[in-house]
């Protein structure tokens, strides 16, 4: 098989797990492990091109064309592929979740539920291998509408408005700034392709790629850059399984993979580095990390407290398209990886505190580390990879997003990234602090080991195992971002 | 036989008519008018890909050359709008079986095709001539036809309805056979071709601005460019599923056709642009229709009414990429021409589906009816999707090209209200979403509420393949549109 067959094959797969999905709906035991089977193979079939990127196969496919200019085309590129090797390997671990959380819950709608989820995934792969703006962007819109049933799987009032707000904030940014930057673009170069040096440069003033910058930004609303930030928390009323793989991985990494992707592919880092509006983004987006992180300090909500957490993370990345240099790069697409397995980690553990004892609130669960030591453990590791420090993975993208500042001589963004890490330190260290030295509520000890279902556990085994494995073996993630810069 | 193409087009529906009303036998009448209209169709196909070869077709009636005799003549333009009204005409006419036998009553079905057949002749002949009074006769078949077409609904409102149009309608042609009257008193020939190398040559007066007042004024009041659309709403949510569907799609087109021949072709883009300052005027209209319109349609109960709302502002986009006169501008407004007809062929056609079963189209009746009727709702959000503008449908094509017009012109907030409308677009489509899928079916209300017939969803979900067709394949429409747009502006200069 061709390696451009195995590029379509990729997007399709998800979408054939879903009609699988749905049409073994009567059979949980038969869908799940169906489920199971198609995340495993769209992740084999995704590392299957990582060996031709690496010899320097060129892997591009045009689907079709609307009309003359417009493409839906995928093509394969280092950045893209290293956010799908960790998405699709993701959606293995968290099906396995899924599967434990989702019964010992008793939800409903669970076909529908699947299905959707596989959709999603199935966004995701498109836009990490589209080969252009509109190919991205129609894979970007897919991915909102299909994840809205699983916001509102509830189908509880509170969940509806959730709903409505969660739309309404990723459609208006998206169709209102996105979509006009991107035909503006258009406008200006005359084609939309991700293009080594970008497409941008030299083809209007300063002023104008300035403007088209900001549009970029903020019209990308998925990467939560205040402030089109509160579709995130609003997301949180939805199942823990999509909290911890959509809006920790895949929905809000589409969101920030597509700045990298413009900040890279379209206007190329060194038109970037030089725009009027570029270094005022930035303090933007350094706002951004410190709000989100103090916000996540007043929420006492566990979900709530980790989705803040994620604004403040995500616009690490942002930051580190904006700082448009070497390093800061290869500390964002390392990032998009590492606080990936360290977020769904974290969400992981708060689904299984939920699903074991019913608490979602931080004050409630005092003590609770005695019940539930694996959980709360595996909590810890998450907290040190988003806090940036050894023995898990975020210290090597905080490392080199730390060397990216300085290479842009932004000293006082450092300050910023030292800051968070400290806030977070606070705010996420909390958590098993108060679990494992706190004495419980009402005096009486809790006798006996009480833990989620087997299938959760071993999900926040493998996360948490692999959080710490890619400190000690970040070679992987290094070379692919290399590649980004050498091809 | 091919030579004679242009005349046939009108021909074919025009005597069609009257033997279905001296068939008397609705079935009978039935397969006349769907005959009828496939021929049309074809024919239609036919001249389109003749059009495209070798330009445009001139065709003088009985032998008379132009400027003596009518001329008939078929350019891009008048080709590329003949195929949306009798691709229209030609899915909805099988649709009209199960739809009118049940909203019009079985009595009165031969006479409903006689009518219905005679809106088409009407449009047709507008489309294919030449000749200024041609316009305003045939614009005459295609009215009263289409208030008598109207008044059929079963809603008693339907009458006022039928009645408001007919008054409005009347102003309208009257203004337009004035301006017409002015033209020829002036130039003394009632031919376009004429008449374009005719009016230039004129000495400065007073007479031809006015004719283009009046002329300007009657088109709009047809084609419901706000503030002259109050007749529209009404007419739209009372008449009959299948009137509304082809009246929505080709009525409004047609004027809007008639627009572009006479600013563009008679009185030339210089005269109409330049000395007229129309863009100066039409800009703001349609901005004011495409706003203020969308945000009435999301306040609307009735589905049927939101759907007409929304068509005044999706007229008001077509207008504002023609107030744009440049290529691109010209090209979006004629391509959302056939979009927008497909579309809101496709969604009229659902409701259609929905009226027959729950003999209602309020949003409230509606809950929880994705389950019960899966296909119908379906097509229908193909259609809203399309509407919104959403990738890989018809609707997003048309969106791209008139957001591209826009800032050709360097007309930023145009472009960035364009997108906020798709956004208003999002919320009322999105109600109708949540009401149909997030909701539960009032089993009360109605128990043996089931899928539509075969008869009916065939065509609605024709339409609804067309749209998602040309948001994948666009060539087929861009092309004629652009053509369109080139010929018109070539012969403006």
């Amino acid at each position: 098989m061709s390696y451009s067959q195995i590029l379509c094959l990729i997007v399709i797969i998800p979408f054939i797990g879903a009609g699988l999905i749905l049409l073994s709906g009567k059979y949980p035991n038969l869908r799940d492990s169906l489920g199971l089977l198609i995340a495993a193979v769209l992740c084999g079939t995704v590392y299957q091109l990582v060996e031709p990127l690496r010899k320097g196969y060129s892997t591009e496919v045009t689907l079709l064309e609307v009309t003359s200019g417009i493409t839906l085309g995928l093509s394969v590129e280092p950045l893209g592929l290293l956010f799908a090797l960790v998405a699709s390997f993701l959606w293995i671990v968290t099906g396995l979740y899924a599967i434990g959380y989702m019964r010992s819950h008793q939800e409903e709608n669970q076909t529908r539920f699947f299905a959707c989820f596989a959709i999603a995934i199935g966004g995701t792969m498109g836009v990490s291998f589209s080969s252009n703006l509109f190919t991205l962007f129609a894979f970007y819109e897919l991915l909102t509408l299909c994840t809205f049933p699983l916001v509102t799987h509830h189908g509880t009032n509170e969940a509806k408005k959730a709903g409505r707000l969660y739309l309404g904030i990723l459609l208006s940014t998206s169709i209102g700034l996105q979509l006009l930057a991107i035909i503006w673009t258009w406008n200006l170069a005359g084609t939309l392709d991700f293009k080594e040096n970008g497409i941008l440069s030299g083809t209007a003033s300063n002023t104008v790629l300035s403007v088209l910058i900001v549009m970029f930004v903020f019209g990308v609303g998925k990467a939560a850059v205040m402030p089109f930030h509160r579709w995130l928390p609003a997301a949180m009323v939805a199942p823990t399984p999509v909290s911890a793989l959509l809006h920790a991985v895949a929905v809000v990494k589409v969101g920030v993979f597509t700045i990298l992707k413009v900040a890279i592919y379209i206007f190329g880092l060194e038109t970037l580095a030089e725009l009027g509006s570029t270094p005022w983004l930035r303090w933007i987006v350094a706002a951004t990390i410190i709000l989100g992180s103090l916000v996540a300090f007043t929420k006492d909500n566990l979900k709530a407290r980790l989705a803040y957490s994620t604004i403040s993370q995500l616009s690490y990345i942002v930051l580190a398209a904006l700082l448009a240099n070497e390093f800061a790069i290869i500390g964002g697409g390392m990032h998009i990886a590492m606080h990936a397995f360290g977020k769904i980690t974290l969400f992981f553990a708060a689904g299984a505190v939920l699903v074991a004892t019913h608490k979602t609130d931080i004050s409630d669960m005092r003590g609770l580390g005695r019940q539930m030591p694996l959980t709360f453990g595996a909590f810890l590791v998450g907290s040190l990879s988003i806090i940036g420090v050894p023995p898990a993975g975020g210290a090597w993208s905080k490392w080199f997003l730390g060397l990216g500042t300085i290479e842009a001589g932004e000293q006082g963004l450092l300050a910023v990234l030292m800051l968070s890490s400290l806030l977070s330190l606070v705010y996420l260290l909390e958590v098993p602090i108060r679990a494992f030295f706190s004495s419980p509520d009402g005096g009486q000890e809790n006798v006996g080991i009480k833990e989620a279902p087997w299938p959760c556990l071993l999900a926040m085994g493998i996360s948490s195992g692999m959080t710490m494995g890619l400190f000690l073996f970040p070679d992987f993630l290094y070379e692919m971002m290399r590649m980004v810069f050498s091809p | 036989m091919m030579s004679h193409l242009p005349v046939l087009q009108v021909i074919v529906p025009l005597l069609a008519a009257p033997l279905c009303a001296l068939v008397r036998h609705g079935r009978t009448a039935w397969a006349i008018a769907v005959a009828s209209s496939w021929v049309s169709l074809w024919m239609a196909w036919k001249i389109f890909q003749l059009v495209q070869a070798d330009g445009a077709i001139s065709y003088n009636l009985g032998g008379w050359p132009a400027p003596i005799g009518i001329e008939y003549k078929i350019d891009a333009l008048s080709a590329f709008v003949l195929i949306i009204v009798t691709l229209v005409g030609a899915v909805v006419t099988p649709y009209a079986l199960k739809s009118v036998g049940r909203e019009v009553g079985t009595s009165r079905e031969a006479l409903f095709y006689a009518a219905f057949l005679l809106c088409l002749s009407g449009l047709l002949g507008i489309v294919v001539t030449g000749d200024m009074f041609n316009v305003f006769v045939f614009l005459e078949i295609s009215s009263l036809s289409a208030y008598a077409l109207i008044a059929l609904g079963r809603d008693r409102r339907a009458l006022t309805a039928s009645y408001q149009y007919l008054i409005m309608g009347s102003v309208g042609a009257t203004f337009i056979v004035i301006g017409i009257g002015m033209l020829y008193v002036m130039t003394g020939s009632l031919n376009m071709a004429d008449l374009a190398i005719l009016l230039p040559e004129l000495p400065s007066n007073r007479t031809i601005p006015v004719a283009f007042a009046f002329l300007s004024v009657g088109v709009c009041l047809k084609l419901a460019l706000f503030p002259l659309h109050m007749w529209l709403p009404n007419a739209y949510a009372y008449a009959p599923s299948a009137v509304t569907a082809f009246i929505a799609s080709t009525a409004t087109k047609v004027a809007i056709y008639m627009l572009l021949r006479f600013f563009f072709t008679v009185f030339g883009v210089h005269f109409s642009f330049s000395e007229m300052q129309l863009g100066i005027i039409l800009l703001p209209l349609s901005l004011i229709a495409i706003f203020s319109m969308s945000l009435v349609a999301i306040f609307q109960t009735n589905v049927k009414r939101m759907l007409a709302y929304s068509s005044l502002a999706q007229i008001g986009y077509i207008i504002l990429g023609i107030s744009f006169f440049s290529n691109t501008g010209l090209t979006a407004g004629i391509l959302h021409l056939f979009n927008h007809a497909i579309i809101k062929g496709s969604l009229f056609m659902a409701l259609g589906c929905v009226m027959y079963r729950l003999n209602s189209v309020e949003l409230e009746n509606m809950r929880g009816l994705g389950k019960k009727m899966p296909l119908t709702m379906g097509a229908f959000m193909v259609g809203g999707f399309s509407l919104i503008g959403v990738p890989f449908t018809a609707g997003f094509v048309s969106k791209w090209y008139l957001i591209q017009g826009a800032i050709e012109k360097g007309l930023w907030p145009v472009a960035l209200l364009i997108l906020m409308t798709s956004l208003m677009a999002v919320v009322y489509i999105w109600r109708v979403v949540e009401s149909v899928y997030f909701s539960e079916f009032d089993e009360s209300q109605n128990d043996d509420c089931t899928e539509a017939p075969l008869g009916l969803l065939l065509p609605t979900w024709a339409l609804a393949l067309l749209c998602l067709y040309f948001g994948i394949n666009a060539t087929l429409t861009t092309s004629g549109a652009s053509l369109a747009a080139a010929n018109l502006l070539r012969i403006g200069s």
